[in-house]
């Protein structure tokens, strides 16, 4: 039966250790689980989407076609998948137990995505600034601004968590207690990145086409 | 074991106990107080209205009085009675069915319940800060939108906070059911109850978060000048009854189906009697909660969807009484050559298959697309609503109020007083409910403040209030029998009814850590199979050994304490500035909270072995 000191040790970790205990067992699960919640909560933001894209009412805006920007949403796509790579990368360290490099891969994560969130910033500003798209300014800014939006806070948390989990283990390194955290944060970030595949897909592209 | 030795601790340390406590049989206790609380305020409300209604041209309450009490009425039986009393019998009894020492996420768990109690607390706190919501509980848009006050802020925003404590409950005990079960105990050994437990959430994880969703929509139409139910500004209202119903109708099965499994155990138990048809029930239970997704629109025949997708979700609708049918045809079959005790729990269980089945038939008919254009928005919809969801989920919860009291509080609630109030109850309800199928069909529309004279609504009416009346005198009965027991009663024995199932061979009271020794499960019904097979005692499945327990934390409380004060500063923001503050610091509170629980080491304690062998070994 393992003791407190033997979740906290850094020695010897099985090969898959976020869950070799039970509580990591149970977080495995029940993320995996809160994932497919999340499912549901974007269904219904690309649904709304899908019903109000270019729903103006009386209010004047600009069409998506017009709206809509193509090389900076490829510059983002490609940031945000290789971000998600390299969280990839991290995890594939973490179970070598090779704590530095996981935390070098994490790091490069970290950066990827805060870049992403950063020309998702400048966009809106531009979408703001020059086409006066905004949240209030009719149905489909409201539902452009709402599913991007939830992506993009999604983002922020996602970077948020992984700074947190880096710096309170930065200097213990791995163990069975922290493991699981690690590896649910980087299942977080694979969710984010396939959310925003669809978005790339049915808000962009559709937008431009569509 | 000793008990004589333990000291009573003082009222503070026992508040303070149940405000961190993590353990799932005090975080019930929790949730039923938390319920029965509300439940009683949705039953004063709905006296209100009964009483308003009594006479034709009635001015008892005022107009807009009348449309907050309605629309509360409806908001706090669903949301803030019903679930948290299910969550409550979930905490109780599923740990200890599948033979559990915990919860799989015992944090979440105390979390989930302060989220719904801060949740509803801020809801209700609208009739004190300018008045409740008042557009119906299912919140249409323009209604909500459009209505003047805040009520519709604390609408959203309640449900909202105590919508993501039902989530979380959801995930905790989809987890526990799949990882937590003790050696033996199969999917298909699982007591019925823990099945429908896992099932309803499996709805919530794929309900709630459309809910989500939908009130965000609304709190950012009516605080944040969004436009997604604004047609004017290209918005559409219809996508609110779509989102709200896909969260609504899986809603539903929500709550009856935990009650289903509530009939069952009662049912087999105080027939003597394996659950006829066991693998059959179980098959018409996930199938329920399949159909249940498919159905949302059948809510929404007269909003003009056209005929083709009216007879979709008509003929959906109708092949959920199929497996519904199933389990009413099994419940019989086990009472049938039962060897049957007429207890109260049992006596509920009797009187709820009538009564179902007269909600599952009306329910039928509400489903012929074609005819429900005549049924819509009358008196016949509240009838047969309240046929499935009273006549279903509240005689199920207090089924299992009677069943379950010995095992949370150690005492049986006294028997003849749970006979009155099951006949008070009873012949209340029918008298409420049966004769407002007729007054639907003779047009009297639902929601409305008054009816006219001399359209022949006045009898219906009056007895409709009667039988109100009586439902409260059965209630006041219960609550005086929980009184009375819990001043007088005696301790009863661990297994008062002659149980099956695991949870009836634990010691009474409950050891906190549950199972000394995880029990080895040898079938269906696994205590019966021990007292008919075996020496009536568990057979251990392990050595006994240290066990690993959760800490306490008061992290939950202050989490949902923190989002209750933004949300209160969400609400009055379009009024002053001072609510920026408000904002802030309740943000800074629950996500310095969340903080401090990510970077704070919890890693629970052990009880020492030799610790459980000085209160003497064995599964008990």
């Amino acid at each position: 039966m393992s003791t407190h000191e033997d979740v906290l040790s850094s020695e010897n970790l099985p090969h898959e250790p976020e869950r070799a205990t039970l509580e990591g067992k149970n977080k495995f699960m029940g993320f995996w689980f809160f994932l497919g919640g999340e499912t549901v909560l974007f269904a219904s933001l690309f649904g709304t989407y899908l019903a109000l894209k270019n729903s103006f009412g009386d209010a004047e805006g600009t069409p998506s076609q017009e709206l809509f920007g193509l090389p900076l949403v490829f510059i983002m796509t490609v940031i945000l998948l290789t971000s998600s790579l390299t969280s990839v990368y991290g995890i594939y360290h973490m179970k070598n137990q090779a704590f530095k490099k996981m935390m070098v891969w994490f790091t490069i994560t970290v950066l990827l995505g805060a870049s992403f969130l950063g020309l998702e910033v400048y966009e809106f500003n531009h979408y703001v600034h020059e086409f006066h798209h905004t949240f209030t300014a009719h149905a489909f800014g409201s539902a452009f601004y709402a599913l991007v939006g939830f992506h993009g806070a999604h983002v922020a948390f996602g970077l948020l968590w992984f700074l947190t989990l880096m710096f309170r283990n930065a200097k213990r390194g791995l163990n069975l207690y922290n493991a699981p955290k690690f590896y649910l944060v980087s299942l977080y970030w694979h969710f984010i990145d396939v959310v925003w595949v669809f978005i790339f897909t049915v808000v962009y592209l559709m937008g431009k086409v569509g | 074991m000793s008990t004589a030795t333990v000291e009573k601790p003082g009222f503070g340390a026992t508040l303070w106990e149940y405000l961190t406590t993590v353990d799932h049989k005090k975080i019930a206790i929790l949730y039923l107080l938390g319920g029965g609380f509300f439940f009683l305020l949705g039953g004063l409300e709905a006296m209100l209205i009964r009483l308003q209604l009594m006479l034709p041209d009635n001015n008892l309450i005022g107009a807009q009085f009348y449309n907050e009490i309605m629309t509360m009425h409806g908001t706090t039986m669903i949301f803030l009675a019903a679930m948290p009393l299910i969550f409550a019998f979930m905490n109780a009894v599923v740990p200890l069915q599948i033979g559990a020492r915990d919860v799989a996420f015992p944090f979440l768990n105390s979390l989930g319940f302060w989220l719904f109690l801060f949740g509803g607390i801020l809801l209700n706190l609208s009739w004190f800060l300018g008045g409740a919501p008042d557009g119906g509980w299912t919140a249409y848009a323009p209604f909500s939108i459009w209505s003047s006050t805040h009520g519709f802020d604390f609408y959203a925003i309640g449900l909202q906070i105590s919508g993501f404590g039902t989530l979380m409950g959801g995930i905790n005990f989809i987890v526990t059911i799949v990882n937590m079960r003790a050696p033996g105990m199969t999917y298909m050994r699982m007591p019925l109850f823990t099945w429908t437990a896992l099932i309803a959430s499996v709805l919530i994880l794929f309900a709630f978060p459309a809910l989500t969703v939908g009130l965000f929509f609304m709190t950012f139409d009516r605080l944040f000048g969004a436009n997604f139910f604004v047609p004017e500004m290209g918005g559409n209202e219809i996508i609110w009854e779509h989102i709200f119903w896909i969260f609504g109708h899986p809603e539903v099965y929500i709550l009856v189906l935990p009650a289903f499994g509530v009939f069952s155990e009662v049912i087999s138990t105080f027939s003597k009697k394996r659950l006829f048809g066991y693998s059959a029930m179980v098959f018409a239970t996930v199938l329920i909660a399949f159909f249940g997704f498919m159905v949302w629109a059948h809510h929404m025949f007269t909003v003009g969807m056209g005929p083709i997708a009216n007879s979709i979700f008509a003929i959906a609708t109708m092949a959920i009484a199929v497996p519904t049918g199933i389990k009413i045809f099994n419940w019989l079959f086990t009472m049938w050559g039962g060897s049957i005790r007429f207890s109260t729990p049992m006596l509920w269980a009797a009187g709820f298959i009538p009564t179902f089945t007269i909600g599952g038939m009306t329910g039928v008919m509400v489903a012929v697309a074609a005819a429900d254009l005549q049924y819509h928005d009358t008196y016949f919809v509240v009838a047969h609503f309240h046929y499935v969801i009273v006549g279903g989920v509240v005689f199920g919860l207090i089924a299992g109020t009677h069943y379950w009291w010995p095992l949370i509080f150690g005492k049986v609630l006294n028997e003849k007083l749970g006979k009155w109030t099951f006949w008070f109850f009873f012949i209340g309800f029918h008298l409420t409910f049966f004769i407002q199928h007729f007054l639907g069909l003779m047009g009297m529309p639902r929601r409305y403040w008054k009816f006219l004279p001399g359209q022949d609504l006045e009898v219906g009416n009056f007895i409709s209030t009667v039988g109100a009346l009586l439902m409260a005198v059965g209630t006041i009965i219960l609550l005086y029998n929980i009184i009375k027991t819990s001043v007088n009663g005696e301790r009863s024995s661990q297994d008062p009814w002659d149980g099956r199932t695991l949870e009836w061979s634990l010691p009474n009271p409950t050891p906190h850590y549950n199972f000394k020794q995880l029990p080895l499960v040898r079938g269906l019904d696994p205590l019966w199979i021990e007292k008919t097979q075996g020496n009536g005692k568990l057979i251990p499945a392990e050595p006994l050994n240290d066990i690993h327990m959760p800490n306490n934390s008061f992290l939950p409380f202050m989490i949902s304490l923190g989002l209750f004060i933004t949300g209160i500063g969400v609400i009055f923001r379009p009024d002053s500035n001072v609510a920026y503050i408000a904002i802030i610091a309740g943000l800074v509170i629950a996500f310095g909270s969340m903080f401090i629980r990510s970077v704070k080491d919890d890693l629970g304690y052990h009880i020492h072995k030799e610790d459980l062998e000085e209160e003497g070994a064995g599964v008990e």
